[in-house]
């Protein structure tokens, strides 16, 4: 009698909550182990580059919020970023510490995010409680500054759309002050955890060669020990005056994943209580009034102020004719927008790189000869996010 | 090593297969012919002295009107030298693309969105399918004549207990504002837009 071998295909998802989101990933299995995994992913499409050339450039802006929604500001940075290049539009300092500080704060809502579902699909259910509770200051601190919890549109060309509110200072330094002994609190539920180490530990290798291959950055990136930051190596705003480290892995594994975003938002606290400790006085955004609006006041007297403030309502601001690639460090990796500029006030093209798309792209290579209940730890230390890879 | 010695170097060892170059916000741009592509992306990724390890991404523009409707774009970084590069080269409609994915695994799904979103065939890819756009999705989203409404809507349908697709009606029509109007004396460049009647 020959045996003959025989593959089961597994759907996993599109709705599966150690999906991320909505992933469908077909698996072929061998028993339990997977030979191959195909994620199709564009559940979540919204034709945000589309809808972007169609939009002024100040309207393009809450897209990039809804990308990565446990990020928003990261993002809208990259956005921005683009067009002062284009401009040569010189941010005022305090604008930029602002946005550094914001940016941060994105880093950590990512990380607990990541940290904490990533061990709710190994099995550990309390991390998610008690790292969801720092979530809920942290979005209350983006409500306070912006407006709203999440979709904040608040990072715009030139600057910040509104000075810190009185007291806000204060209160992000006392978070600063309390949130390490959080993280090591969920360290202590999870780093030497032995259910969690069992399952993340040499789960998910990357090699150097293969990160670099597949289009890897952030967190993927530096796992597998490539000490690559684009806030060090390409600094942007005032990333270069701050003084902070970058956490490698060695390993390459789930494990080593996890251990550099604990250390990144530690990181990322001391980067905040560095920009509160010397944040400078003075105005939060360019003061070019044909590119950020001018203030209230003005409107009531200055005739050139209400002038402005319609047109900039209206029509928007032009960006002359050019072509950009700029790219930050988001929580995920490197997230690009590649923009060009016709002289209009719409983009002519707006192209969103994404880090979670080439992550996600790896989904084969990674989990091929794994279990399937590596699946999920493997997607969880990816970091995906639906809304940035669908776009 | 600077990027104009980067630019230099490039230039003195890919003559003949480089169009033109320059650097645009500290960035090197090179212009190629489409044919030239796998060897100049061999030698960027393989050469010691450039070392473009990574791929970024891949993208096109459509120019509609002109006579290469499409440019295509590349994105690599080199981490070792701090140096990012866009290569770029025109292409009609109906010209097929040679496939990165044997240099750059991760060309795979880049190459991929290209086709959904532009239409643009690739040479020897393993796997060219759709990939953003619905199953049986049907045109190419990102090119310029595409309408922003699309094509098709979905509902779920009562009576045939399934979802349905059905063609656009908008209840309103999609208000497409001109904003024309002088801002600063003669440089605006006005766009022809077509009236939504």
């Amino acid at each position: 009698m020959t045996k003959e071998k025989k593959t089961l295909n597994l759907n996993f998802g599109p709705q599966h909550p150690a999906a991320h989101g909505v992933l469908r990933l077909i698996l072929e299995l061998d028993g339990e182990i997977v030979e191959k995994a195909d994620p199709h992913i564009g559940l979540l499409h919204r034709g945000t580059e589309k809808l972007i050339e169609n939009k002024t450039y100040s309207q393009a802006i809450p897209y990039f919020d809804r990308l990565d929604y446990v990020a928003p500001m990261n993002q809208e940075h990259a956005f921005a970023l683009a067009i002062e290049k284009i401009m040569d539009v010189e941010v005022p300092i305090r604008g930029q510490y602002i946005r550094v500080i914001f940016c941060e704060i994105g880093r950590i809502l990512s990380h607990i995010l990541n940290i904490t579902t990533q061990a709710l699909d190994v099995g550990a259910l309390t991390p998610s409680l008690w790292g969801f509770e720092e979530r809920e200051k942290l979005m209350g601190f983006y409500e306070r500054v912006s407006g709203s919890r999440l979709h904040a549109n608040y990072f715009r060309p030139g600057g910040v759309h509104k000075d810190l509110p009185r007291g806000l200072d204060k209160d992000i330094l006392d978070f600063c002050k309390t949130f390490p002994k959080i993280i090591d609190d969920l360290e202590t539920l999870l780093t030497d955890n032995r259910i969690f180490k069992q399952r993340n530990v040499d789960i998910g290798i990357v090699t150097k060669e293969d990160a670099l291959n597949y289009s890897f950055s952030g967190v993927m990136l530096r796992g597998s020990g490539i000490p690559w930051d684009l806030r060090k190596s390409q600094p942007y705003d005032c990333y270069e005056q701050i003084d902070f480290k970058i956490p490698i892995g060695k390993n390459g594994d789930c494990y080593d994943r996890y251990l550099c975003r604990i250390e990144e938002m530690r990181e990322s606290v001391k980067i905040i209580e560095q920009c509160l400790k010397n944040l400078p006085k003075g105005p939060v955004k360019s003061m070019d009034n044909k590119l950020t609006p001018p203030p209230k006041k003005e409107i009531k007297q200055s005739m050139e102020a209400l002038i402005h403030h319609f047109k900039l309502f209206t029509e928007g601001y032009r960006v002359k004719k050019d072509e950009i690639y700029t790219a930050v460090e988001a929580p995920k990796g490197e997230f690009g927008v590649y923009l060009i500029s016709d002289g209009t006030n719409r983009p002519y093209k707006c192209k969103i790189r994404a880090p979670g798309f080439s992550h996600l792209q790896a989904m084969d290579y990674l989990i091929k000869g794994h279990m399937l209940a590596d699946v999920p730890a493997v997607l969880g230390s990816l970091d995906i996010v639906f809304g940035e890879i669908d776009r | 090593m600077s990027l104009i010695n980067l630019e230099k170097k490039i230039n003195s060892e890919l003559t003949t297969k480089i169009n033109s170059s320059r650097i645009n916000h500290q960035q090197l741009e090179i212009q190629i012919d489409k044919e030239s592509l796998l060897d100049v992306v061999i030698f960027l990724k393989k050469n010691n002295s450039t070392k473009f390890r990574q791929l970024i991404d891949i993208t096109a523009v459509d120019y509609i009107g002109s006579e290469n409707r499409f440019k295509m774009i590349y994105l690599l970084l080199s981490h070792e030298y701090n140096h990012r590069i866009n290569i770029t080269f025109s292409i009609n409609e109906k010209e097929v693309v040679n496939s990165l994915t044997k240099i750059f695994p991760s060309a795979n799904w880049m190459e991929r969105e290209v086709f959904d979103m532009y239409g643009i065939k690739f040479n020897d890819h393993p796997d060219l399918r759709r990939i953003l756009t619905d199953y049986g999705f049907s045109g190419h989203p990102l090119r310029k004549d595409f309408p922003i409404t699309g094509h098709s809507e979905v509902r779920y349908s009562e009576e045939k207990k399934k979802v349905v697709y059905e063609p656009v009606k908008l209840e309103q029509n999609y208000r497409n504002f001109d904003y024309a109007s002088p801002w600063e004396g003669t440089e605006y460049i006005k766009e022809v837009q077509k009236k939504n009647d």
